[in-house]
């Protein structure tokens, strides 16, 4: 878009703002921006959001990834990838990380979708 | 671990040894100490900070007793040369001229892998910013914070495709600050506008637990654009909106900081235009932090020239505010990073910053006229800025539309702005939304996340795996190498003799890389002086010359050329021959010393010599000659015989006689030094009488063989003569 310079206009509204009330305006202005924003944030998950809980979790950048790559594939990733694995481990009473390892090397992928059902 | 020895290099190979165990002795982010009214030596300070234990002053610290003040604000230098091992010298450089917070640049398009990169491969721009990498430096930093006496920031990005993974990582590793701002990633790195803001509050929220510093990346924005003075309104509309969303996500405001760029340079009047920006901002983000950066869009070549510009910036921040003043300059238009260049900056900022301590007390900005008016422009233009987003539909619309970085001053429009696609970038297509049983059982996580289904406390969701990485460490996989020749320790086996000291290069970034720089002034046009220095580069045996910097003197008369080359050839340091160090006594000692033992001396140039400039040197106060410490001067003149030097000696009741002989035509200054001896002793005064004699063909032991006291040769200064003749009167007087 390209537009000639009118701000003499457009500032008629708030040419009589103390600094102040400009203040204020602007940054109320700003949280109608980002609060949008946020809540994109805590409605959805990625797939870098999600190995960023797995890491936490203590599982190995390594697998991080591959874990991700098979819940996106399974349809899992609305569930969260570590419940995917939290609830493999308490399936089948083992670790955390083996639990883990086990999906990254392509294990279990049946039985992991199966719990989500 | 063992700590540093100041006089010892930093042996990287023991940082690398057990550093799978190596835990990071803190979290969070270092602010200076201030020190209002400190003294050091004969000054006192009004805005500095506590001062170092071991440092490298300023060079004319010297003539103040060494002392070497710290300015308030953080100092950031940026580190990153591809290989980490040979970065943590420099930050150990940087850390002795003051640099207190490290900033790591990441390889080359890291920011578009997914997921966390391991090992240590060499980078290109950068280093690859690995856990192994991290928590080298943040070993390394730890010993030499100790060694200097502060704590240091260790700080890098988190952005791209992994920033959650490595905003992670970074907790674990407590890394204390760092980049992050969804724009940078939505404008430009092209990554999809959704993900990258879905994926901060991720960051945002681990950043806000491991208590980082958060800086933005707004300044991008002024180097960006075509015209950068007119993207003023643009960049306080950045600003804030990465500003308030870290707020909102959970980030203290004191530990947001703003990326701020004054953007305009020289020839432009650019604090004119500068500092209204400067005003302007403060007044709208004040409650958070100013990182002051130096203008990189005008940067060129010439370090003299990007110096200036780094000191008119500093100047900016002095009257206005900057919590952290980073220095980047000057090499940075050679977009090579050099040791020196670090330290230089470093230093500029440290002088410039202490040679303005207290100005505030002194002067302020007025209240009105056209800074106030400049600066009420700037804001009602951002004011407006932030109601079109709105009216458009909101941050991704205005986006799509090509709002952000256009080269029209806001609102004009040139339609030139990077515009995104809401459906399209890197990542597109990667969004899910959270299921009702959505989970993620771990500590700082953000959004919806059910872990009352399993009984768990939204408070505390990790304890539901009984602690994550951030409560209980030896959950967190350390992974060495994945490559085995693309590592650490091949590129330190390739270097093995340079580190342990057996032999020596040159280097500009990298162990024994060999680089050199020459300055020079070809006598000719550009054209031909480039070419000129290329060969003068080829037959010195310079490999790869290369003209990094061109300044015409005039068009015809001349052209200052920088050119850089490698040297081929390995110095052996155990066949240098080295002098001994040149013995000195302190101003202290010798003040004393001729203060009780007052000293009269005569001196000429003698024989048939018109020749008086060395011997000046030697003795005027305006040179640093012997007159400084109450010697007693008394001066003949040129061409005095030597007869008449003795006899004033006698006359004037002398304690030592000084001679300068220059010319040397069959050895006439060693014959005139032992007739002066034959002379003092046929006029009994050469018990009393210090006989001293100096010239440029002067061989000590060859003057001290003609029977006087002692010969002073080429490069030989007053302290030499004051240290000589205090000594010789001590010995004299038996008190030595």
């Amino acid at each position: 878009m390209r537009r000639e310079d009118d701000f003499q206009e457009r500032r008629k509204h708030i040419a009589n703002l103390t600094d102040e009330e400009l203040y204020n305006r602007f940054w109320e202005l700003t949280a109608q921006v980002v609060d949008p924003l946020l809540e994109l944030g805590r409605k959805n998950t990625t797939p870098s959001v999600e190995r960023a809980v797995l890491l936490r979790m203590g599982i190995s950048s390594l697998d991080t990834q591959k874990i991700v790559e098979g819940c996106m594939d399974r349809g899992l990733m609305a569930h969260g990838t570590g419940h995917v694995v939290y609830k493999l481990s308490k399936e089948k009473s083992i670790s955390i990380r083996e639990a883990g390892e086990m999906l990254a090397q392509g294990k279990c992928w049946d039985e992991a979708a199966a719990l989500f059902k | 671990m063992t700590e540093l020895k100041h006089n010892e290099k930093l042996d990287v190979q023991n940082i690398l040894k057990d550093l799978d165990k190596y835990e990071p002795r803190r979290r969070g982010w270092h602010w200076r100490t201030p020190a209002p009214g400190i003294k050091m030596g004969p000054f006192e300070y009004h805005d500095c900070s506590e001062p170092l234990k071991n440092s490298v002053g300023l060079p004319p610290a010297k003539f103040f007793g060494d002392i070497d003040p710290q300015p308030l604000p953080v100092i950031t230098t940026e580190i990153a040369s591809g290989r980490f091992e040979d970065d943590i010298r420099r930050m150990r450089m940087a850390a002795w001229h003051g640099a207190d917070h490290i900033m790591v640049i990441r390889h080359m398009g890291q920011s578009h892998i997914d997921g966390l990169m391991e090992g240590t491969p060499q980078g290109i721009g950068g280093v690859p910013i690995t856990r192994k990498q991290v928590r080298a430096q943040r070993k390394a930093l730890d010993l030499i914070e100790d060694e200097v006496g502060r704590p240091i920031n260790y700080h890098s990005y988190v952005s791209g495709v992994a920033g959650p993974d490595v905003a992670v990582m970074f907790a674990e590793e407590g890394i204390n600050g760092a980049h992050q701002d969804p724009q940078y990633n939505v404008l430009y790195r092209d990554i999809n506008c959704v993900r990258s803001f879905v994926d901060a509050c991720e960051s945002k929220k681990v950043m806000a637990w491991a208590e980082m510093l958060q800086i933005d990346g707004a300044h991008n924005a002024n180097a960006t654009a075509r015209e950068a003075w007119k993207v003023m309104p643009e960049l306080i509309v950045q600003h804030a909106i990465n500003a308030l969303f870290s707020e909102k996500v959970g980030i203290k405001p004191e530990l947001i900081s703003l990326s701020t760029v004054p953007p305009t340079a020289t020839p432009a009047p650019c604090v004119y235009m500068d500092l209204p920006y400067a005003v302007a901002l403060r007044d709208i983000c004040g409650r958070y932090k100013m990182r002051a950066q130096q203008n990189t869009k005008y940067i060129c070549s010439s370090t003299r020239e990007a110096t200036v510009t780094h000191v008119l910036n500093m100047l900016i921040s002095k009257l206005t505010s900057a919590d952290i003043q980073s220095t980047i300059t000057p090499d940075e238009g050679r977009n090579v990073p050099w040791h020196i260049y670090n330290i230089e900056a470093c230093d500029n900022a440290k002088q410039t910053l202490i040679g303005l301590d207290g100005l505030m007390e002194m002067v302020e900005l007025k209240k009105d006229g056209p800074l106030r008016d400049m600066a009420r422009d700037i804001k009602e233009r951002a004011c407006l800025f932030m109601e079109e987003i709105i009216q458009v539909g909101g941050y991704f619309q205005a986006v799509q539309e090509g709002f952000f970085v256009d080269s029209a001053r806001y609102p004009e429009r040139n339609g030139d702005g990077i515009a995104r696609k809401i459906e399209g970038g890197v990542g597109y297509g990667f969004i899910f939304e959270r299921a009702e049983d959505y989970m993620a059982p771990v500590t700082a996580h953000f959004g919806y996340n059910n872990v009352e289904q399993y009984g768990g406390d939204p408070e505390n969701p990790s304890a539901l795996i009984g602690g994550c990485t951030f409560e209980d460490r030896s959950k967190i996989v350390f992974i060495d190498e994945l490559d085995e020749t693309d590592c650490v320790d091949v590129r330190i086996a390739n270097v093995k003799k340079y580190l342990d000291g057996k032999a020596l290069k040159p280097e500009v970034e990298w162990c024994a890389d060999g680089t050199i720089l020459l300055t020079m002034c070809i006598p000719a046009n550009t054209r031909v002086a480039e070419a000129a220095a290329l060969e003068i580069g080829t037959k010195l045996g310079l490999e790869s010359p290369e003209v990094i910097s061109k300044e015409v003197l005039q068009e015809a008369e001349g052209t200052r050329i920088e050119m850089k080359g490698k040297v081929t050839f390995d110095v052996d340091p155990s066949k240098l021959v080295i002098p001994p160090e040149p013995h000195y006594l302190s101003d202290e000692v010798l003040y004393k010393e001729f203060g009780d033992h007052p000293m009269k001396v005569v001196c000429g140039t003698v024989g048939e010599d018109e020749h008086s400039v060395g011997l000046r040197e030697i003795i005027n106060i305006k040179h640093g000659g012997i007159e400084k410490w109450g010697i007693q001067v008394e001066y003949l003149g040129t061409s005095v015989p030597v007869e008449k030097l003795v006899d004033a000696a006698v006359e004037l009741n002398a304690d030592a006689i000084l001679a300068s002989t220059i010319i040397s035509h069959d050895n006439v200054h060693y014959k005139n030094m032992k007739r002066i001896n034959e002379l003092a002793i046929e006029k009994g005064i050469r018990d009393k009488v210090i006989i001293a004699a100096g010239g440029t063909q002067v061989v000590p032991e060859e003057a001290r063989k003609t029977g006087i006291d002692e010969g002073f040769g080429r490069d030989s200064h007053g302290i030499d003569v004051a240290t000589f003749l205090a000594e010789e009167a001590m010995r004299r007087r038996g008190d030595l």
